[in-house]
């Protein structure tokens, strides 16, 4: 580029600072929509599903109530969609709702370390936005916080340029819930991710069992049952830990605090008592003594360093993390897959740059998963399903880096078959790829849990699947050989030229039955219980037939005659591998019964027929 | 035994085992044999005859699985095959057995080696070879030429036939039953028995059959039963020496193996197959070595091979670990043919000649 002359420099310089300004985050947030999410009409519903559900879930949780939530998307034109997400949790108050939907980074969680849904408070409000972008139509909010409340009805749009509520109507409605909150908003977008919506429900159902959703989808409707009746304790907000906090977090909370240097450190963070306080003082140079506002920006930098130097106990977790726990994971799984095998893990709480987090997982087997293909993989984060974005998530990538084929899944980088995997990560700050939450992002101390809890359900599989090949194939061969063995008999009959063997009695040793055996000769009726079934209980032979059987040893234990026909029982147990027999005076015919034992255990052969 | 005899034995026996089955299933329980275990872990040295024969090791086969119940029902297939053709008196080959079997739906051969195997089985059971059961194999046997005169029973009738006079330059042809041969007269010191058709040729080609009163056997590799009873004959009848002139590989050695001592598929007729008198003439690892004769590296099969015979009971003695020993430890095998390098005459005039003196047979 050549040389401008001076003067003409000066004059767009000029005429650039005339140009630049500062930028609203929803102005940013209008260019930049696939951040959020909304890179797509049809993810957009999901998206703003997601963020009212999870919301209402959050919400719930607060309140120690049973979630009950109802969903609906109507097509209201040729590509208007209206979305209702109603909760009935404890509701917002009034003066709050118009921040809470029509302003971005607005929230109550975003300063408190705990285990939640949403965070940064972008997610509804970016929903709202959206509508506002495409159909121009404003959102419909109506909340009512208790019985003594009347519910309030919002109209909300955001203020683009400066990212504030803008307040169309507001009005106090009567409103047949006692406490909720319902969203209505309403978009330009399509159906074509239905599918992935419900997956979306469905995944969500698992991990929340204590809640019940309803949905509308047009004209169908669909319910997923909860499946636990207990309220989820709600996660305590611990301080932050020293070796979590970066320099930004460390001046806000400077900024804010009138305290000694000391006690600061003491009462601020978790995990520091006034031992770790002063060795965090002597290593950045600084007197316990100090009033911290009064920290220069070099003493405060000295201060985060001595801070991440010092060791310090891990975060505690318990509080403040709330794991499924491998019972409800279990049922929820039950609950949306029927599958032959379903086991769970918790692993221990751990830390990751001071921040606490728990992996837990889950390995479901057969049943009516898909036989063929990639093994169906439900991430989890926070309790929130994450829908997209799979290859580059760091559970996927954990998945693949275990070798299936030693617990006897065959793999082609996802283990494949019928196969599901559920990888659920829990923490106070989940290490997300970006800001539309679709990846966790690869934590070596993350991944190693993931692999251990895998690990360990492989080898829980394994058992499970070659326990079922080992009885599977016994059936196999026992089919078989008995298949194979009337053809023998029919051979060998011929050949020896005599009347052809009944090998039932064989087929039943090799089946592992009870064989019941009656047959008739000479004017004697003898049957015959060979038992090979391994059960050992109480068994009764019912005969029912024209013979009286007065002369039957043993005797009957009990006959009764009705219209000539004579119901003899004998009531006995047999030994595994030994026979009962019983015999008596009589024509045979009739029919024989035997009851107690399993049907699939016994075996009835009329000779005589 | 005469043939009627033999006929008769034959359905005893095979009726004997499907009676026993129908007996067996009668009484509910599963059908069964019990077989001698035919592996080289249960052959024993029988000093009355000489031959290596099956140890008592037993294995049952039972139809409680499908693999055995499968083999059972073959078996009795094959039965009902035997005592039709016995009763119509007809005959077959093994490889038309095979292809019948076809037609035998769940019990069709998959295999012809699973066939002949399942018909050695009951050779063992009846204690009758299989020509007892109208069963012979297609293959021609292999072929004699040399200084003796046999009398042959044909179907075109009695023939008589010396071995060199009456023959063309190929020799003559072993038929597959040689119980039907009468051995007349013969003018020999010791009888060949050469593995490849190569080197049978160039000892007739060079008149070494006449010049030492030899006769000459062309063994075709491993060599059929008609050529081992062929040999077990000349040996009983005559009390010739048997020689055998191999390759220089372990799978020769084995062809020496089951000349002398009988094969481990048929160890349970030895005693008609095997000549325990047969010496092995050659090639030695120690001809490779003292002829310093074109070789060849062992492959990693042949090396398998040799340490595999070093556990075989019937290579069990000094001259054979020494031998064997030796080979594997200069890595190299040689042909009978590899003598060609020292000139066409070479293995006539000289190794022949030298290694039947060093035996003390000339």
């Amino acid at each position: 580029m050549p040389q401008l002359p001076g003067w003409l420099r000066l004059v767009l310089a000029d005429d650039l600072a005339k140009q630049q300004r500062s930028i609203s985050v929803a102005e940013f947030f209008e260019k930049n929509k696939h951040l959020l999410g909304f890179d797509s009409p049809t993810r957009g519903v999901i998206t703003t599903i997601k963020e009212a559900v999870d919301n209402a879930l959050d919400a719930c949780e607060e309140a120690q109530v049973l979630p009950d939530i109802f969903i609906s998307i109507r097509k209201t034109g040729s590509d208007l969609f209206r979305i209702i997400v109603e909760d009935n949790g404890p509701g917002i108050v009034p003066k709050q709702v118009p921040f809470v939907f029509g302003k971005l980074l607005y929230g109550s969680r975003f300063h408190q370390i705990r285990q939640t849904r949403g965070q940064q408070g972008i997610g509804i409000s970016a929903a709202v936005l959206y509508a506002q972008l495409t159909s121009g139509l404003p959102t419909i909010v109506i909340s009512r916080t208790g019985v003594k409340e009347q519910a309030h009805r919002f109209e909300i749009q955001i203020k683009i340029e400066t990212n504030e509520p803008d307040v169309l109507k507001e009005e106090a409605i009567d409103w047949d819930r006692i406490h909720g909150t319902r969203v209505q908003i309403e978009f330009k977008s399509t159906m074509a991710a239905k599918k992935k919506l419900l997956e979306y429900l469905k995944y969500t159902s698992v991990v929340n069992p204590h809640a019940r959703f309803r949905v509308e989808l047009d004209e169908e409707a669909f319910t997923f049952e909860r499946v636990s009746q207990e309220v989820i304790q709600c996660p305590v907000a611990i301080q932050p830990h020293p070796h979590g906090i970066e320099l930004g977090q460390l001046k806000r909370m400077v900024i804010a605090s009138d305290k000694k240097l000391l006690d600061f450190l003491v009462e601020g963070f978790s995990r520091v008592g006034k031992k770790t306080a002063q060795e965090m003082c002597d290593r950045a140079g600084l007197k316990g003594t100090l009033k911290v506002q009064g920290l220069s920006a070099d003493q405060q930098k000295a201060l985060l360093a001595a801070m991440q130097e010092v060791s310090v106990p891990a975060p505690p977790t318990t509080q403040c993390l709330s794991p499924i726990g491998e019972e409800l994971i279990r049922r929820g799984l039950d609950k949306e897959f029927q599958m032959d095998f379903v086991s769970a893990r918790t692993r221990p709480s751990s830390v990751f740059s001071g921040h606490p987090f728990v992996v837990e997982a889950a390995i479901g087997y057969g049943g009516k998963l898909p036989a063929e293909g990639n093994a169906i993989i439900l991430r989890f984060a926070n309790r929130v399903p994450l829908m997209y974005q799979q290859g580059a998530c760091a559970i996927t990538e954990c998945i693949t880096n275990v070798n299936w084929k030693s617990y006897n899944l065959s793999q082609q980088g996802l283990p494949t078959g019928p196969v599901l995997i559920l990888v659920h990560v829990a923490s106070t700050n989940v290490p997300f790829t970006s800001e539309s939450k679709d990846a966790i992002a690869g934590i070596p101390e993350i991944e190693k849990e993931i692999v251990l809890a895998l690990q360990d359900l492989g080898r829980e599989l394994k058992t499970f699947l070659s326990r079922r090949d080992r009885s599977k194939l016994a059936e196999d061969r026992a089919r078989a050989v008995c298949a194979i063995i009337p053809e023998i008999s029919a051979k060998v009959s011929e050949i020896v030229e005599k009347p052809l063997v009944d090998t039932t009695p064989i087929e039943g040793k090799l089946m592992r039955k009870l064989i019941a055996k009656k047959s008739t000769r000479d004017g004697k009726v003898v049957i015959e219980l060979a038992n090979y079934s391994g059960f050992e209980g109480e068994i009764s032979a019912y005969d029912i037939s024209a013979d009286n059987a007065a002369d039957a040893v043993p005797k009957a234990d009990f006959v009764s005659e009705m219209d000539g026909q004579f119901t003899k029982v004998w009531k006995m147990t047999i030994p595994s591998k030994s026979t009962w027999q019983v015999t008596y005076s009589g024509k045979g015919g009739g029919i024989i019964e035997i009851r107690g034992i399993d049907d699939n255990k016994k075996m009835v052969v009329d000779l005589d027929v | 035994m005469s043939r009627e005899e033999l006929e008769k034995k034959a359905i005893t026996s095979l009726l004997g085992i499907a009676s026993a089955w129908y007996d067996q299933m009668k009484a509910g329980e599963i059908p069964s044999i019990s077989l001698p275990s035919r592996t080289k872990y249960n052959i024993e040295y029988d000093d009355a005859s000489e031959v290596w024969k099956y140890g008592d090791k037993e294995s049952l086969r039972n139809a409680a699985s499908a693999k055995s119940a499968t083999h059972l029902l073959k078996m009795a297939y094959v039965i009902g095959f035997i005592k039709e053709q016995l009763r119509e008196n007809r005959s077959s080959t093994l490889r038309e057995m095979y292809y019948i079997s076809e037609g035998w739906k769940r019990a069709k051969f998959s295999a012809q080696d699973e066939s002949n195997y399942l018909i050695e089985d009951l050779e063992i059971l009846s204690d009758v070879p299989r020509e007892g059961f109208h069963l012979h194999p297609e293959e021609n046997g292999a072929s004699i030429y040399g200084p003796m005169r046999i009398r042959e029973e044909t179907r075109r009738g009695m023939k008589t036939i010396h071995c060199q006079d009456d023959v063309g330059q190929a020799g003559y042809t072993i038929p597959n039953s040689v119980e039907n041969i009468e051995f007349v007269d013969h003018d020999a010191k010791f009888v060949i028995a050469i593995e490849t058709g190569g080197m049978y040729d160039r000892l007739i080609e060079n008149g070494f059959d006449e010049e030492h009163n030899a006769i000459l056997v062309h063994l075709k590799g491993q060599p059929a039963r008609s050529t081992r009873r062929m040999l077990n004959r000349m040996s009983m009848t005559w009390d010739l020496p048997i020689l055998v002139f191999t390759d220089g590989d372990p799978w020769s050695y084995r062809i020496y193996g089951s000349v002398a001592y009988g094969a481990i598929k048929s160890a349970h007729m030895s005693e008609l197959l095997a000549t325990p008198k047969a010496q092995f003439l050659g090639l030695r690892p120690s001809d490779i070595r003292d002829y310093n004769l074109p070789s060849d590296k062992l492959t990693e099969k042949d090396i398998e091979a040799l340490r595999s015979e070093l556990t075989d009971p019937r290579f069990a003695t000094d001259y054979w670990k020494k031998e064997i020993n030796l080979q594997l430890e200069m890595n190299l095998k040689s042909e009978q043919q590899a003598f060609a390098a020292r000139g066409l005459d070479f293995v006539t005039k000289k190794y022949l000649p030298a290694r039947l003196a060093d035996m003390g047979i000339i």
